[in-house]
């Protein structure tokens, strides 16, 4: 990362910007955890957890000014997780298809 | 003193080539640990996909309040310590101290909180062990604490090691080893402690807030 161009004003005004809006979004999540959604709660829930994820690894984890080696690690790291993820429950929900023993 | 000294190892053509591969080696150590953490998600995933009631009362007996005074404690500590790495680029030495000492100390708060919530959860039987009570309406629920335990347990740890290392980084940092030339534990450290965050940020919501509804 470059800190050739570091303006520590600007810094610390997005650290306070982005620890204010996790603030509403922790708020935001709570209130929504107690409205009736059915099927949509968790992907409410679900939405504002990756939103504030993203917040923090941009801004707090530098990632907004890290190199584009950087992004591609992070990607690895979570098209893995999704692979994982993924190929259990086509496992999971599968297994009752076949009549295998011992399924 | 020693940030007048030059930290470049012979290695590295320069000190900006040097904390990027540093920061590169830290964030391929955070991609095992999204495995490590993903692994036990993928538990959640599977047995929430198969016995969603089981957790909607399973999450009955954690309390929100204390669930999200401990996000706001956490978040709150992840804006010192981005501070702390803020002052060290900026050569402020006491404001560092003082940022650095800040975070141990809502990570304390933090981990204070947990484990008067698992006092109360092991005096209720909740523990997956031998002690565990099996209330007759709540069939599986030995399941939703395995899966709470081991989850919130493994990121206590997480928090219990990232406290010990600020400790160590503090002293350094009292006796001014990191400035504007040379910080890059505080860097490094905060990556750490910055994950530690996005953990909770996922366990609160998928832990405590579901079926809170209806």
């Amino acid at each position: 990362m470059s800190t050739h161009h570091y303006d520590p004003a600007a810094t610390v005004r997005s650290y306070l910007m982005v620890f204010g809006a996790l603030m509403v979004f922790t708020a935001l999540t709570v209130a929504a955890a107690y409205i009736d959604m059915g099927a949509m709660n968790n992907v409410v829930a679900m939405a504002i957890a990756i939103t504030k994820a993203v917040m923090v690894m941009l801004i707090f984890m530098h990632v907004r000014e890290s190199s584009p080696l950087i992004w591609l690690t992070i990607a690895s790291g979570v098209l893995f997780f999704l692979i994982m993820v993924g190929i259990t429950m086509i496992d999971m929900t599968s297994r009752g298809l076949m009549g295998i023993l011992g399924k | 003193m020693s940030d007048t000294a030059t930290r470049l190892q012979h290695h590295f053509a320069n000190e900006e080539q040097q904390l990027d591969a540093s920061t590169f080696g830290m964030w391929v150590f955070l991609v095992t640990e999204i495995l490590f953490f993903g692994a036990v998600f993928c538990a959640y995933i599977v047995y929430r996909t198969h016995y969603p009631e089981v957790f909607a009362h399973g999450a009955h007996h954690l309390d929100v309040v204390l669930g999200a005074f401990n996000t706001v404690v956490l978040i709150a500590s992840s804006l010192t310590m981005a501070m702390a790495v803020h002052s060290a680029r900026v050569d402020e030495q006491r404001d560092l101290a003082r940022y650095l000492v800040g975070t141990m100390f809502l990570g304390l708060v933090f981990l204070g909180v947990k484990a008067y919530e698992y006092t109360h959860k092991f005096h209720e039987g909740l523990f997956p062990g031998n002690f565990f009570y099996q209330a007759d309406d709540a069939p599986l629920q030995r399941l939703f604490f395995s899966i709470y335990f081991t989850l919130t347990g493994l990121h206590a740890v997480h928090m219990i090691i990232g406290i010990a290392i600020l400790a160590v980084i503090l002293v350094q940092a009292m006796r001014h080893h990191y400035g504007p030339r040379w910080h890059t534990p505080v860097e490094i450290m905060g990556l750490y402690w910055h994950f530690v965050d996005l953990v909770w940020i996922f366990l609160f919501p998928l832990l405590y807030l579901i079926g809170r509804h209806g």
